[in-house]
């Protein structure tokens, strides 16, 4: 295994661009959830000219829906969701500032325009591995919209959070260079 | 004719539900584990290495394998010689459903409808129910919670019979190549063959429930299995889509008559944390 990078938030953009599709990392500090309902909204308060309830400058939002908390834990199990159904959202959310994304899966050609041109990263968490995940989240806090359930925005502070970069600041994409040399078919 | 009190379906099913989504099933957790043996590219084999973990912590913590704890699917296979009191049994399975959830701490992800208003019902109900009548008077549950990152991109295709076996076999490779990354591979691969477009797609998902070290009794379709696994696994997917020679840990087939004009195929995909309970009342 190559090295693993240290990420601490908030993601800079000199950060971000440093950043390689293949690297390993781990990310620690303050990061977001949001996913589709949260989203939605985000993006319709935005078209109406509101100010959204974080300030996504530099930040990361990890496309999350936790499963509940029991007694005395801060969150339950929490993978990451499939990124690809944020996708008409995420240049939006992009121009808030938003310096990386952690999710699981492909993401649209426009999101990826978006990302190079404003120094974004997409980082993939371990799809299923909610359990793990899980350990390296110390709070879990409902920031906005908590009618939302497991869609609601949060706020995470996590410790050596596991990622890999699969989309990086220039476009390469590591599903395509990691697939092409074990692809017999 | 013997009578069994609907409270009794419920009970089991509550547990059910709860086994289903902390407890991986060996079959499934061996495969795995061989799995991180046989892998031929590094980061892949460090994937599979920390899925096992993950599985590891889930049992000994009590905490679901994976957040999405799915919609749940149970079949119930009646002994007709049994009498059900108590109430209505649909009811019962989904009374099962909701505090299986409930205090399993489990994630609901239930809407009420499709379309127009996506309202959480709040438990995680109504459960995709299939009954069958079957000789005796036993009743066997089986449960799957079905994660939707995976049922997402399953698919069915009616084939023409000169499409033949090179049909099923396209078929079955587009559908993974299309799913990529996104069911959380390796995968386990449900197909179903034949019957009409409905029995197709419930063979597919009967055949997730089958234990993927455990070969379709016919040895046409045993052959079958592993000819679409080892072609799968070629496609370069790999553990999480970053490549590799695991995209899938099982492909199990099952197969129905037919009609003379067609050849349904039905492929229901799964992720690593294919889960499954099965009980005897």
């Amino acid at each position: 295994m190559p090295e693993v990078k240290r990420i601490i938030t908030p993601l800079t953009e000199d950060v971000s661009r440093s950043l390689k599709a293949g690297d390993t990392v781990l990310i620690s500090g303050t990061i977001y959830s949001a996913r589709d309902a949260a989203h939605k909204v985000m993006t319709e308060a935005l078209d109406r000219g509101e100010t959204l309830p974080v300030d996504f400058t530099n930040q990361i939002v990890y496309y999350l829906g936790p499963s509940p908390a029991k007694p005395g834990r801060p969150i339950g199990s929490a993978g990451p969701t499939t990124a690809g159904r944020m996708d008409a959202y995420t240049p939006k959310m992009i121009e808030q500032g938003l310096k990386g994304m952690i999710g699981k899966g492909y993401r649209s050609d426009a999101v990826v325009d978006s990302m190079k041109k404003h120094g974004t990263v997409y980082f993939a968490a371990i799809g299923g591995a909610a359990a793990l995940i899980a350990k390296t989240i110390k709070t879990y806090e409902v920031l906005a919209y908590p009618e939302l359930g497991a869609e609601a925005l949060a706020k995470l502070t996590v410790e050596d959070f596991p990622a890999i970069v699969v989309i990086d600041c220039e476009g390469n994409n590591y599903y395509e260079e990691g697939q092409k040399p074990y692809r017999k078919i | 004719m013997r009578t069994i009190e609907v409270e009794k379906v419920t009970e089991a099913i509550a547990k059910m539900c709860v086994d289903a989504c902390y407890y991986l099933t060996p079959d499934v957790y061996d495969a795995l584990v061989a799995a991180k043996s046989t892998e031929e590219s590094p980061l892949g084999k460090e994937l599979l290495t920390r899925l096992v973990e993950n599985a590891d912590i889930a049992r000994e913590e009590q905490m679901p394998i994976c957040q999405d704890c799915g919609m749940a699917v149970v079949f119930l296979e009646i002994g007709q010689d049994v009498h059900f009191t108590g109430g209505n049994l649909e009811d019962a399975v989904n009374a099962g459903v909701a505090k299986g959830y409930t205090e399993g701490y489990l994630r609901k992800s239930v809407v009420s409808e499709p379309l127009f208003n996506r309202k959480n019902t709040g438990n995680n109900t109504p459960a995709v129910v299939h009954l069958s009548i079957v000789p005796g008077d036993k009743v066997k549950i089986k449960m799957t919670p079905k994660g939707f990152g995976s049922e997402n991109k399953s698919a069915l295709k009616m084939l023409v019979p000169a499409d033949g076996l090179e049909g099923v076999k396209k078929v079955v490779l587009d559908t993974v190549k299309t799913a990529g990354s996104n069911p959380c591979p390796p995968m386990v691969i449900g197909v179903g063959i034949g019957g009409t477009m409905e029995k197709a797609s419930l063979l597919a998902k009967k055949a997730l429930m089958r234990p993927v070290n455990k070969h379709n009794a016919n040895p046409d379709y045993a052959k079958l299995e592993e000819e679409l696994l080892t072609m799968v696994n070629k496609s370069g997917l790999g553990p999480q889509g970053l490549g590799g020679t695991t995209t899938a840990i099982g492909l199990n087939v099952e197969y129905y008559a037919t009609h003379i004009a067609g050849l349904p195929v039905a492929v229901n995909i799964s992720c690593h944390a294919t889960r499954h309970a099965e009980v005897e009342l």
